[in-house]
């Protein structure tokens, strides 16, 4: 009975912090309401005995909406929500699409029969998760380090502002690199 | 506790999301938009977990995945926010019309 006060708390809680993130002003406070959405949808996953990756969630987002904030702040022209502003399109039309969406899938959850299973949980989950991916499951292991990296090496080359091919010529034939300031001694 | 409940906080996340990722036109609120959605997946991964499958582990590397897929999406989204704005001065979508398919 408590597990499903705290539930119901958390899930209300997540939802309208949620809905805040594109109601409130600043795009600062929408930043924080997106955490604290998703420090309450970590509660329901922490119920379920996911102790590892309830956590992991609450950690990760901590972090990545602190980065956000910076983010946020470099490319909002209004982070602090001095004045009100509304920068959507097409409310109508995706408040239509997004509320049908919600109603499709609460009759698919509320209609299909889903199938029970009466396996108890292993004491210990987190044990359970890392034999499987460094056993069975170890090619999605390997296939995430993967994207993990080019997503690193990709990241960064976007992010650069001069490449190779600014240095060296869109065939890189250029013999001397063209750098605003030239590299080395002697200059 | 039910399967039910679970799903349908997920499938309430997962609308909130759309709506954001659909409606925004600043490029970082669609990517918030997006994120809410991914949450949502991993609310339901988690719960087809321990309602359908305990016993096995592969509810819990979908949820990973999950995890994993939000992570790429913020880096890979920062990263073409920086680009776009670096080269063209744009933070909102409506400006950058022109990367769409023509018609």
């Amino acid at each position: 009975m408590a597990e499903l006060v705290v539930f119901a708390i958390c899930a209300a809680s997540a939802v309208a912090s949620g809905i805040a993130v594109f109601v409130v002003d600043s795009m600062a406070r929408a930043t924080f309401a997106l955490l604290a959405s998703f420090v309450f949808t970590a509660v329901p996953i922490l119920l379920l005995g996911l102790s590892y990756l309830g956590v992991l969630v609450v950690l990760m987002m901590v972090m990545e909406m602190m980065i956000m904030v910076i983010f946020m702040v470099m490319y909002m022209m209004n982070p602090a929500g001095l004045m009100p502003m509304t920068m959507v399109h097409n409310k109508a039309g995706a408040l239509a699409i997004s509320v049908g969406t919600f109603v499709a899938l609460a009759a698919g959850v509320l209609l299909v029969p889903w199938p029970t299973s009466t396996a108890a949980p292993p004491a210990d989950p987190t044990l359970a998760l890392g034999e499987a991916i460094m056993g069975e499951k170890m090619l999605v292991m390997m296939l995430v380090g993967m994207v993990l990296f080019a997503t690193m090496v990709a990241s960064i080359v976007l992010a650069t502002h001069r490449g190779r091919y600014a240095r060296y010529g869109d065939d890189l034939r250029r013999k001397h690199p063209d750098d605003p300031i030239r590299g080395g001694v002697g200059r | 506790m039910i399967l039910e409940l679970f799903l349908l906080l997920a499938a309430a996340l997962f609308a909130v999301g759309l709506f954001g990722a659909l409606s925004q036109q600043s490029i970082v609120m669609i990517m918030m938009g997006l994120e809410l959605m991914i949450n949502a997946i991993i609310v339901a991964a988690a719960a087809f977990w321990f309602y359908t499958s305990a016993d096995r582990p592969d509810g819990q590397v979908l949820v990973l995945v999950a995890i994993t897929a939000m992570a790429v999406e913020m880096a890979m989204g920062f990263a073409v926010t920086t680009a776009i704005f670096r080269s063209r001065d744009v933070d909102v979508v409506d400006s950058a019309g022109d990367l769409k398919d023509a018609p």
